[in-house]
């Protein structure tokens, strides 16, 4: 795919490109999805998991495979869907390719929610808030409010440099209060923060995963009206606006859909870095920057890649499990790294 | 055609665009001239409806740009901006492709025609041959001339330009100069050409508006509007403008500073 597909050379029919995208990385995306619940502490046989012969109460791999893996490899592919297509609407929406779903505040407001039901959720009366992904939803939703009210006026565009500015300050200002909170805690409390931080894919079972499943879809149901025109806007607000663009609407309907769908995503696993920008760059070098290719591709390719991840995390070091945010950051750090020098 | 009627506008910086009344030409080039801040770029904004007007009217006929969407606004009026920095590495013919923007519905995908159309705005700005290049890796005049094509893909009627070859040199400058010229008699488009540059003006435009600390002063036939007493009332420059007879129009030799 990548030698016919190189960003000078391509071209050609989109719908038959975009058809291949769809096939090529969904087998990509179903192959990681099949064979990482195959490795574990225990060794099932992929046959004897989808032998009909044997009742699913016997079948011992059945269970392991669908019962005890399945859901952490099934969030790893909807939080690495998620992550990835967020971050190339946040690219596109600032103009700004190092930008990642994380840039405008959803992480650290989910993780101060978080870090706050960990620390005082036992002692005060937080009601349905004590729970942690409730709270991280909810820290990520007043982040993004404060965002957006600071960068947005009433009726004009959205300054990409304000809503930049405002974002990153947010993330310096509640990663302050984090650290507050975190210095009050005590060390277990601390400690699960930490662990919390770092991401974790074992939601361990189906039902937070079909919790957090509406947002998602609905989300990814507006980056694809979104793709053409988010083309346009990462050519420049005005130009966008002279060929026919929204902008304003546009600009609403993307920061608003990108960061309800990383709240769901940091809700459900954490605030798992890196994939939001390794896999939109990688993805763009293998097929073009049109945004209709790159979204879908992008959302299949981080699903893959996450799961892939958590596959290292789960088996490199067995039995002791490294949590699936560093390998990501070990891959993904040195992979920004190398993109940057490479653009100076 | 394209009319500004008493059109007002105000930034919260502070400059404003004082009642301003213009009418644009049906199929002519019209240059918008006068010094730096005087509110040529607001008022070409103004005239695509990027900026709404605190008073008064922009019209496109019979209709009012505010009763349009901008779907609607963006088949009537194409706009090229000084610089286009796009933040990913589009191809050549899908920064041409974009203008099919307002012609496609959300999920519509460029058919046969809006290929056509896109070879044909290639060919006409002679692009071409760059179709399959980056856009990012063209040299100043060539990315110009890719905006100008992907502006003509929006087959408009009206073309606003915003100092198009102003980061360009001599050798460019010329080059969209005669492209234009040559777009404005094939393809009929009616033009207003934002410029500094005096003697592109002079050869391109048929008509001026001539614009100072965001009132007009003047508007007119080039002839006429543009004399040595024009160019100092605009730039505080003592000027000579003559009648070039091998350049075949006027020509503007700056003196010297009257201030």
């Amino acid at each position: 795919m990548r030698a016919s597909a190189h960003p000078h050379t391509r071209g050609g029919d989109l719908r038959v490109r975009f058809m291949s995208v769809v096939l090529g990385y969904g087998a990509l995306a179903l192959a990681a999805c099949t064979l990482a619940p195959l490795a574990g502490s225990t060794h099932i046989s992929l046959a004897r998991v989808f032998d009909r012969s044997i009742p699913f109460a016997d079948n011992v791999d059945a269970q392991i495979f669908f019962v005890a893996r399945m859901p952490r490899v099934l969030t790893g592919a909807i939080v690495g869907a998620t992550l990835a297509s967020a971050g190339v609407v946040m690219q596109a929406l600032l103009g700004n390719p190092l930008a990642t779903p994380f840039t405008l505040g959803v992480s650290t407001g989910s993780a101060l929610g978080a870090v706050l039901v960990i620390t005082f959720g036992s002692s005060a009366a937080a009601g349905a808030l004590a729970s942690v992904p409730l709270a991280s939803l909810a820290g990520a939703v007043v982040a993004s409010a404060i965002v957006y009210v600071l960068a947005t006026r009433p009726g004009r565009p959205i300054s990409t440099m304000v809503l930049l500015l405002a974002g990153v300050t947010l993330n310096a200002f509640f990663s302050a209060l984090i650290l507050f909170v975190q210095y009050a805690a005590d060390f277990t409390q601390a400690y699960r923060t930490i662990r919390w931080l770092m991401g974790d894919l074992d939601v361990g079972s189906f039902t937070p995963i079909l919790a957090a499943l509406p947002m998602v879809l609905a989300a990814l149901a507006i980056f694809a009206f979104l793709t053409r025109s988010l083309n346009l806007l990462s050519v420049g607000a005005d130009t966008a606006a002279t060929r026919g663009v929204d902008i304003g609407w546009t600009q609403r309907l993307a920061f608003f859909s990108a960061s309800l769908a990383t709240a769901a995503a940091v809700s459900l696993a954490g605030p798992i870095g890196f994939v939001g920008i390794v896999v939109p760059h990688l993805v763009r070098l293998m097929v073009g920057v049109d945004h209709r290719i790159v979204l879908p591709a992008s959302a299949l390719f981080g699903a893959a890649f996450l799961v892939a991840c958590d596959l290292i995390a789960r088996t490199v070091l067995a039995p002791i499990e490294v949590p699936v945010g560093v390998v990501t950051a070990m891959v993904g750090g040195p992979f920004f790294l190398w993109l940057l020098v490479r653009r100076s | 055609m394209l009319r500004a009627e008493s059109v007002s506008f105000g930034y919260s910086g502070g400059f404003t665009l004082t009642d301003a009344t213009v009418t644009i030409a049906a199929g002519a080039v019209t240059g918008l001239l006068g010094p730096n801040g005087c509110g040529k770029t607001t008022l070409l904004k103004l005239l695509c409806g990027v900026l709404h007007p605190r008073s008064g009217r922009v019209m496109i006929g019979e209709r009012t740009l505010a009763s349009m969407t901008r779907r609607e606004l963006a088949r009537h009026v194409a706009v090229v901006p000084q610089e286009t920095h796009p933040a990913f590495e589009y191809t050549v013919l899908e920064m041409v492709l974009m203008g099919r923007h307002p012609h496609l519905s959300a999920f519509q995908l460029e058919g046969p025609a809006d290929f056509e159309i896109a070879r044909q705005a290639l060919d006409a700005t002679g692009t071409g041959h760059l179709s399959t290049r980056s856009y990012m890796t063209l040299s100043g005049g060539e990315k110009q001339r890719v905006v100008i094509a992907s502006a003509l893909a929006q087959a408009t009627d009206i073309l606003l330009l915003d100092e198009p070859t102003a980061s360009l040199d001599l050798g460019y400058q010329l080059e969209i100069a005669s492209l234009l010229a040559r777009l404005n008699v094939e393809r009929r488009v009616t033009m207003v050409l934002a410029t500094h540059d005096l003697n592109l003006a002079a050869s391109l435009c048929k008509c001026v508006i001539v614009m100072r600390d965001g009132r007009i002063l003047a508007a007119g036939a080039t002839d006429e509007v543009l004399t040595d007493q024009t160019v100092r009332r605009l730039y505080d420059v003592e000027a000579d403008v003559q009648f070039h007879s091998r350049a075949g129009h006027l020509t503007v030799v700056p003196i010297r500073r009257t201030l």
